[in-house]
């Protein structure tokens, strides 16, 4: 299925240049006293191919971030470049294309089609991809190869963020997002999601974006982003950052 | 339980729309029944409506003290009887009238007339005479005009003294016809001293009018009576229960009744289909508030109680809503209803009996629907109840799935996944929409019978355009005359003659009907539309008449004739024919004259006309003395289609409505719960960059698939419905075809993917609506 929108893609952009610029970013939720301010004009530029964690409790607006440049939500105010595209400036079809052709998503909670195994999980997005990799190699990427045939309610909480990862990744995305990938595991099933996160990252270029409340996991990181009271507190980059086994929370 | 009912507003009041509209058919159709048969008992009772009727040919009056005597007589009245032709000044055709003599001095008359305006007649003044009020009403008549009318060959003109209604003529039906037409049919009730002049009948009578004691033996009667006027040209006496007017009265109160039967429940069965898949969902979501509650120590009947008293209010809504309804289209139907059926008054009265009986089928249909999801929470324990539902476990299925898949998209696997995982759940979905479309198949085709009937009997059967009879079989040469009328292009002759058929101890009281070997106006015609073979000796049968007679072909029958020399015939039977109308026998009209010992002798004609000249026509049959009844086949026709259309159109039209209510109530349920059951992993396909419309089709794409499903389904529940009420419908009065027309079909399916349309556009507007970071949250 071709994407309804066709956007540049990675190649057009100089390597190493800002994959997304973000000036005086706002986003209020609700109106008059009530209103919440989630992002309180945000200035933030990431690096294309870094891994890049955001940190900070809830509420301080890191997930409306990545919402925002995820593209299935929009700010209040403020302008989000994509490279050269705006996305504050995008349709609801505009973004469709975008999040399509672009950006792979891990959820939290994984959210697989139930009814859809493992491999055609990976399928379900691959077929919508202009060049997809193969799903069995998505699927061996993240050493599920062997599991292709289960079905969700067969596989453990790890095996179902892998595959969520796996899916994630067959459409070979400029960007990958990931809303606390490790929330839902224990510690030691959350240290193999996260090493087959850093893998991809290096293997595939894919620039990727990690939420997390586990400060311990921001030592993988190649720049780590702290948020509090919807603004950035400070960024860090971390020259040597560490393999995803030695972390542990 | 406020918020509950309004989270799910839209399904609530969809389920609350398809329990409504079977109760608003229950009600309307009860209501109507019980309106039509009080007022028929209580108008039959305060006009003395007559148990039996004896015609005879003359009988002096003085026969009346033997008739008092027989035994069950409560009271007995001998009257004249009369066909008659009314010429209007304004209109040029002929008007088949009934002329009935009537003593307004009597103390309490059978039959009584109800009269509406004017006055009665006065025994003083012969020249005037009472008139059917609708049939007045049709040409505004009012009392002091005249009308002329011919008896018996001469013309008579009367003053209208009042105008009437009466028991006996509340379905008005000119003879030889089955649809009413109050401006072609005329009731004129004369002194007796005008009738006994008119048709020279002096100190006689030709018809016996009597009431019965309670628990009197009908049929010994009736023997004792046919006995006793034998001598005097019976043609054959009477109960009520075959007196033409309330026999179409009490046909028209069982259909009444089959509608109720059958519809009320369908609505309802799939109302309790609904109602199971809501509140099954809705225990579903709170299973965590059911275990809380329960953890407090909440018991299982509180908690059981909480989801009965949520269905409770639905049935409530559905009840009132429905009856509401059913007053309205009660109304509607008796208004249609008091068109053909003249009663002095008809009132559709709120029926507070049907109120607590709509209450009670609701709230049977809500509690059932709802029992085993009610069940299902109260039997879980708070600790599992608390734990969010596992998640739903998939199987690859057989060989032939995994073919099947192959070749699918994932998300059409996903659909079918879906159907394959609760086939229960699609099958009841696809038998609901079957359901909505079954009705709209009946409907179609009851559409095609009556279509299909009017054109056999007006265009194949009976290609005449005005048909005559005679006031007594006269010979050929009257024929020829017919034919010489300017206008007039072809006159067939016809013969028929009243007889009791008899074979063994079965009898019923019919006619034979004549006609040439090879007629070209008037057909028998069978139910494969072939022309009835009646050639020879023998008579042919329809095929009820030979089940009421219990006579086969190669059987004799007995055929006692009623008029003439009233010889008693053995005929053989030679044929069956499938009729639609009535119950005929047939023979050439050659061969039931030589029977007869009249040859060449006719009852009566139907004539091709040139429709240019027809009041030229119209005016020289009003001119004929001999011609007692003239019945313009065209105006029938036409009236019949007017007649269907409002009365059981308007039923269809209401049913059509009622079809769409409960195909979009299934389908907009089926959609509604499926989106919020997926509505996670349909906000997760947006996010993983699907868009809305494909996101759509995993949703649709099931319900079509099931939408698709009913529709093989919903046609053969529609031609069952169709074989069962043709059935009951068909009366002895008229068979209903059993047609079947693909069109039928075809119309219902559309009815079925139109609302299927219309409920997934419903949806559709919650998909463009996803919030896209409900992906990002737990599921439910």
């Amino acid at each position: 299925m071709p994407a309804p929108h066709s956007l540049k893609t990675t190649n057009d952009i100089v390597q190493n240049g800002a994959i997304y610029r973000t000036t005086g970013l706002t986003k209020v939720y609700g109106e008059g006293p009530a209103a919440v301010h989630a992002l309180r004009g945000v200035n933030l530029e990431i690096p294309t191919g870094e891994l890049v964690v955001l940190l900070g409790p809830s509420g301080s607006g890191k997930s409306t971030l990545l919402n925002i440049l995820g593209g299935i939500d929009r700010g209040s105010d403020g302008d989000v470049f994509f490279q050269d595209n705006a996305l504050s400036e995008m349709d609801d079809r505009g973004l469709t294309a975008y999040r399509r052709a672009h950006v792979g998503f891990v959820f939290q909670f994984y959210n697989l089609m139930p009814s859809l195994t493992a491999q055609e999980n990976v399928e379900l997005v691959a077929e919508i991809s202009p060049a997809p990799m193969k799903a069995i190699d998505a699927l061996d990427l993240v050493d599920l190869g062997d599991r292709a045939n289960h079905f969700p309610s067969e596989l453990s909480g790890g095996e179902q963020q892998r595959v969520a990862i796996a899916r994630a990744i067959a459409k070979k995305p400029t960007v990958l997002f990931c809303d606390e990938p490790t929330g839902a595991l224990d510690s030691k099933t959350g240290v193999t999601v996260l090493k087959a996160l850093q893998k991809l990252n290096k293997e595939l270029g894919a620039t990727t974006l990690v939420i997390t409340h586990a400060a311990a996991t921001a030592a993988m990181a190649d720049r780590v982003v702290h948020f509090a009271d919807g603004d950035i507190r400070e960024v860090i980059e971390n020259q040597i950052p560490v393999t995803a086994d030695k972390i542990s929370w | 339980m406020l918020r509950d009912l309004w989270r799910i507003k839209g399904q609530a009041l969809a389920i609350i729309f398809v329990i409504a509209a079977g109760i608003a058919l229950f009600v309307m159709s009860s209501g109507m029944m019980i309106a039509l048969e009080e007022t028929m008992r209580a108008y039959y009772e305060r006009h003395r409506f007559a148990d039996a009727y004896a015609p005879v040919k003359r009988a002096p009056n003085h026969l009346l003290a033997d008739i008092r005597n027989l035994d069950g007589v409560s009271t007995a009245e001998g009257r004249i009887n009369g066909g008659g032709l009314v010429t209007l000044e304004k209109a040029s055709a002929p008007v088949s009238a009934r002329v009935i003599s009537y003593d307004p001095d009597a103390a309490s008359p059978i039959n009584a007339v109800y009269l509406v305006e004017g006055r009665m007649l006065r025994t003083t003044q012969s020249d005037e005479i009472m008139l059917l009020k609708p049939f007045a009403d049709a040409h505004n008549l009012t009392p002091g005009d005249s009308i002329a009318i011919t008896m018996n060959g001469a013309q008579h003109t009367f003053i209208i003294a009042g105008l009437v209604l009466s028991p006996e003529f509340i379905y008005a039906l000119p003879p030889g016809e089955f649809v009413v037409d109050a401006g072609r049919f005329a009731v004129l009730w004369a002194s007796e001293e005008a009738m006994e002049a008119a048709y020279d009948l002096d100190g006689a009578f030709n018809e016996v009018i009597l009431t019965t004691s309670r628990n009197t033996n009908e049929d010994g009667l009736i023997d004792d009576l046919d006995r006793l006027l034998a001598p005097y040209g019976a043609v054959g006496a009477f109960v009520r229960a075959d007196q033409v007017s309330n026999k179409y009265l009490t046909e028209e109160l069982k259909q009444l009744e089959t509608m109720g039967v059958v519809m009320t429940p369908i609505f309802l069965g799939v109302a309790i289909f609904l109602l199971n898949i809501v509140i099954t969902r809705l225990v579903h979501t709170e299973r965590e508030q059911i275990g809380l509650l329960k953890a407090f120590g909440y018991s299982n009947n509180d908690v059981g109680a909480h989801y009965l008293k949520f269905v409770l209010v639905i049935a409530l809504g559905g009840a009132l809503v429905g009856w509401g309804g059913g007053q309205y289209l009660g109304r509607l139907l008796s208004g249609i209803y008091q068109k053909y059926f003249h009663f002095p008054f008809l009132l559709f009265n709120p029926e507070f009996r049907t109120l607590g009986l709509a209450v009670l089928f609701s709230a049977a249909a809500a509690a059932l629907g709802a029992f085993s999801a009610v069940r299902g929470a109260v039997s879980l324990s708070p600790a599992v109840a608390m734990r969010p539902p596992a998640p739903p476990h998939f199987t690859r299925g057989n060989a032939f799935s995994k073919t099947l898949t192959r070749i699918l998209d994932q998300p059409s696997r996903m659909i079918l996944r879906r159907v394959s995982r609760q086939p229960f759940r699609a099958a009841l979905t696809t038998l609901g929409i079957g359901a909505a479309m079954g009705l709209a198949v009946m409907m179609r085709f009851n559409m095609n019978a009556t279509d299909y009937m009017l054109d056999i009997s007006f265009n194949i059967a009976d290609r005449s355009d005005v048909f005559v009879t005679f006031a007594e079989p006269l010979s050929e040469t009257t024929i020829y005359e017919l034919s010489n009328i300017e206008g007039v292009i072809y006159a067939e002759p016809f013969r028929a003659s009243a007889v009791m058929f008899r074979n063994d101890r079965i009898e019923h009281l019919g006619a034979v009907t004549g006609l040439p070997e090879n007629p070209v106006l008037n057909r028998a015609i069978d139910a494969n539309l072939a022309l009835v073979d009646i050639r020879g000796d023998g008579i042919v049968f329809s095929e009820q008449l030979a089940d009421i007679l219990e006579i086969a072909v190669g059987d004799t029958v007995i055929a006692e004739v009623r008029e003439g020399r009233r010889p008693t015939l053995e005929i053989p039977v030679t044929g069956l024919v499938e009729a639609m109308i009535g119950t005929p026998a047939y023979m050439t009209s050659d061969a039931l004259n030589k029977k007869l010992k009249e040859p060449n002798r006719a009852s009566g004609a139907y004539l091709k006309i040139d429709m240019a000249q027809r009041n030229k026509v119209y005016d020289k049959l009003k001119s004929m003395p001999l011609i007692a009844g003239v019945s313009l086949r065209r105006e029938a026709y036409y009236n019949f289609q007017k007649m269907i259309d409002e009365g059981p159109g308007t039923f269809r039209r209401i049913m059509m409505v009622f079809s769409i209510v409960i195909a979009a109530g299934v389908v907009y349920n089926g959609a509604r719960i499926a989106f919020i059951e997926r509505h996670h992993d349909l906000a997760s396909l947006r996010v993983l960059g699907f868009t809305k419309i494909e996101t759509g089709y995993v949703l649709f794409g099931e319900l079509a698939l099931l939408a698709i499903l009913a529709l093989p389904v919903g046609s053969l529940i529609g031609l069952g419905l169709w074989v069962y009420i043709a059935d009951a419908l068909s009366t002895e009065l008229y068979q209903i075809p059993v047609v079947f027309k693909e069109s039928g079909l075809g119309y219902a399916a559309i009815v079925v993917l139109v609302s299927t349309a219309i409920a997934g556009a419903l949806v559709q507007r919650d998909i463009m609506k996803l919030d896209l970071a409900t992906a990002l949250k737990a599921r439910e």
